[in-house]
């Protein structure tokens, strides 16, 4: 291992369940308010996996009242508390950018909801 | 100490406190060994000496061979000095690593040796605008206009920016934060870039308290 990657081996996480786009998963971020920590939830959809090693982010989208909604993380970021794996997606792509354009109806259909 | 010598790792991200992504450089930072000690009485000044990385015997000069042995040290590649911390007790040979000079929180100069850019024109030595891409020009794009008047003065001033080497010099960048130290590897973790390419040496120094 070289000195660089030793380094990114320190911080990166173990707990990260395996998932995948189109994979439907539950984001529990920890989000602090004064001096208060508190978790808050993120359903929606992976749409994208970017990246690698220390640092890889994921894409997740919602429709939240009608509005899409879309937040990236890092994948290894401490203020992820947990990432739940909700169902598991059937689709053929890697990058579903293309669901920003689809009906909820269609979104369901792609994802194999 | 209020400093030590080291070499370009490479760059990553870490994590800080509160979650936030912390661009970093990673650098190799000793353990240095005291090769000198200048002291008041016999040089007029105050500094420590430090040397950085093996080199083999047989491409060290004799003179620097007996330079190293009298502080019992192996032949380094890099030598140089730093100013001596007030009380500090030092002796020759005494080697140096990163948890004994850096913690976290330090703010500190990296100086090293910028990448070499070869001949290079004026847009991107001098970062000047260029000439018109369109409207008939024909090898105007990157040239650098005019470079003064005719008849008066009739030559051209000293230290007009124009094409030439770039890169390769000395650079120092300062205000870094100490971001994180690893001392089983000697490891120094600095946030934002540094000079150099990666594998090439670097002199890190406290920062002087404004």
């Amino acid at each position: 291992m070289n000195k660089l990657q030793l380094v990114d081996a320190m911080q990166m996480r173990s707990d990260i369940p395996a998932f995948a786009s189109g994979d439907t998963v539950n984001v529990h971020v920890r989000v602090v308010e004064g001096d208060k920590e508190r978790i808050q939830q993120f359903q929606g959809v992976v749409i994208a996996r970017h990246g690698s090693g220390m640092s890889a982010t994921f894409t997740v989208r919602k429709v939240s009242d009608g509005v899409g909604v879309e937040r990236i993380f890092p994948l290894h970021s401490p203020r992820l508390a947990k990432i739940e794996k909700v169902k598991e997606g059937a689709v053929r792509r890697a990058k579903l950018y293309y669901l920003r354009h689809l009906a909820a109806k269609a979104i369901r259909q792609k994802t194999g909801g | 100490m209020t400093g030590l010598l080291g070499k370009k790792i490479g760059m990553t991200s870490v994590f800080d406190e509160t979650g936030q992504v912390i661009p970093c450089t990673v650098i190799e930072a000793g353990p240095c060994f005291v090769t000198q000690i200048k002291t008041m009485d016999r040089d007029g000044y105050q500094a420590v000496q430090l040397g950085f990385a093996e080199v083999k015997d047989r491409r060290t000069s004799k003179p620097l061979q007996g330079h190293f042995a009298k502080a019992n040290v192996k032949p380094k590649r890099l030598v140089r000095e730093f100013d001596l911390a007030n009380g500090a007790e030092l002796q020759p040979g005494q080697e140096i690593r990163v948890d004994s000079v850096f913690t976290k929180g330090d703010v500190v100069s990296v100086i090293g040796t910028s990448k070499g850019r070869g001949f290079q024109g004026v847009v991107k030595r001098h970062h000047f605008g260029g000439g018109f891409r369109t409207h008939g020009q024909s090898d105007r794009e990157r040239a650098p206009g005019s470079i003064g008047s005719s008849s008066y003065p009739s030559r051209v001033f000293k230290g007009m920016r124009m094409a030439g080497r770039m890169g390769g010099t000395q650079v120092t960048v300062r205000n870094l934060k100490v971001v994180g130290v690893v001392p089983d590897s000697n490891l120094l973790l600095v946030k934002g870039s540094v000079p150099g390419a990666i594998n090439s040496f670097l002199e890190i120094r406290k920062d002087k308290p404004q």
